[in-house]
């Protein structure tokens, strides 16, 4: 029998290595997996490459997790915020590595992982400092039809950690509106993947038309209570 | 001297809305372009594009109406109309680079007169640098239109020969929308498309520094 539901957090994150590359999903405040990113503090992996749009804001979650000093490197395409200032004090002492990666690029190479593509030319970033390996050498590019493209990487991860909304045992899930954002992705990309949902339906009563991740891509889901928060929850209308 | 009035940021804003057509699908990017939105035509239905996965984006909820879970690309509370979709960050950027959209309306740094762009570093010393979306937004669409001022604080012309700033893509640009004048950025250069009243060509070409097509 499958049954991918994990009865707490810890126990689903419980094999996450040192050096581990963790994809993290959440756009803003919308899925964010803010359970699983404190599951990875108290978990304790360090030497970690963490991918995700952001470097964290405020001093909670992912914020939460630079300030272990247990994050070695980020990609994400747009780690200045108002209130990023744990990743910005660390990034000014040069206690973090960067790789900044124009966001649609950094999608692709996601979903290039996932699907088994070793590296695709792309238009974005061709002629900007972003067409650049971290030494200053430029990237392959190759002109295709009269346009100039890049030549760019899959980004695999070893864990993904993301939200969605709700799961049944075989690791099936659907989401809640544009908490979506790079769920499916990364969920495809990452060797293993862990996703919250707020609630756990019985097997075969997700309507299979309106599923969006299929859980061949998911190895643990853990339900979490659906409370009003900030950070990438559930704001019930007042 | 001629005698003329800027285009205030929502007759900026109302002059972009007029050129966008019915049933186009349009982005529109962080901070001032976000305005179009409320000048568009009566009767007219155009489909807003949001970066993080979504079409038939609708204005912000009412007050207490806000869901963490539907946001746009500036984090701020929006709405789904009617036939609006939500999808994953692959297709959503997908969407734009393989040039389904069909304006893109961006603020600038700089616009060259044939038409690259730099709209996402200063690079300042010590600046943390960030573009998010920019450069696949820039590229992707069947027209990219840059919104705003024609000068710098300082009386600079943001329309230049070419861009000092950091590069966002290179001849990118179809239209430069400004508060003195509408402006298309073509291989041979800028040509113009209309000006503020009161303000002749000359003076246009000596605050840009450029020639411009009449």
């Amino acid at each position: 029998m499958i049954d991918k539901i994990a009865g707490t957090i810890s126990e689903a994150l419980h094999r996450v290595q040192d050096g581990a590359t963790v994809l993290i999903g959440g756009f803003g405040t919308a899925g964010i997996p803010s359970e699983l990113i404190n599951g990875l503090i108290e978990q304790g992996a360090r030497e970690l490459t963490v991918v995700n749009n952001n470097a964290g804001n405020g001093d909670t979650g992912l914020a939460a997790l630079l300030k272990t000093g247990r994050v070695r490197k980020i990609i994400c395409s747009f780690p200045r915020q108002a209130d990023s200032h744990v990743f910005d004090a660390l990034y000014r002492s040069g206690k973090i590595e960067l790789e900044l990666v124009p966001q649609g690029n950094l999608a692709e190479r996601l979903r290039a992982a996932g699907a088994g593509v070793g590296a695709f030319f792309t238009p974005t970033g061709y002629g900007t400092d972003l067409a650049r390996h971290a030494d200053g050498s430029p990237k392959e590019t190759r002109v295709i039809d009269g346009k100039p493209y890049v030549l760019e990487y899959p980004i695999h991860g070893d864990l993904a950690l993301i939200k969605a909304e709700r799961g049944d045992r075989w690791g099936n899930l659907v989401y809640r509106k544009a908490a979506r954002n790079f769920g499916p992705v990364m969920a495809t990309a990452a060797k293993a993947t862990v996703a919250t949902v707020h609630e756990i339906a019985e097997l075969g009563t997700i309507d299979p038309e309106s599923i969006v991740t299929p859980g061949i891509h998911v190895s643990k889901i853990v339900r979490i209570a659906h409370v009003a928060t900030q950070a990438g929850g559930f704001k019930q209308a007042a | 001297m001629s005698n003329y009035q800027r285009r205030s940021k929502d007759q900026l804003a109302r002059r972009v809305a007029q050129d966008i057509h019915d049933g186009a699908y349009v982005n529109l990017g962080i901070g001032q372009p976000t305005l179009v939105a409320n000048h568009l035509p009566p009767g007219i239905e155009v489909v807003l594009h949001s970066e993080n996965g979504i079409l038939g984006m609708g204005p912000a909820p009412s007050p207490g109406e806000g869901d963490y879970d539907l946001i746009n690309a500036g984090k701020q509370p929006v709405t789904l109309l009617p036939g609006g979709a939500y999808f994953h960050h692959a297709d959503s950027f997908a969407m734009m680079r393989g040039g389904h959209l069909d304006i893109c309306v961006l603020g600038a740094f700089q616009v060259s007169a044939t038409g690259d762009l730099a709209n996402w570093s200063t690079s300042e010393p010590g600046s943390i640098p960030a573009v998010g979306g920019a450069m696949d937004l820039a590229i992707g669409a069947k027209q990219t239109w840059v919104m705003m001022d024609l000068l710098t604080k300082q009386g600079e012309s943001k329309v230049v020969a070419q861009c000092s700033y950091p590069l966002t893509g290179l001849a990118c640009v179809k239209r430069i929308y400004s508060d003195l004048a509408t402006l298309a950025c073509t291989p041979e250069g800028l040509a113009l498309i209309d000006k503020v009243d009161g303000l002749d060509l000359a003076e246009l070409e000596r605050l840009v520094g450029l020639p411009i097509q009449p």
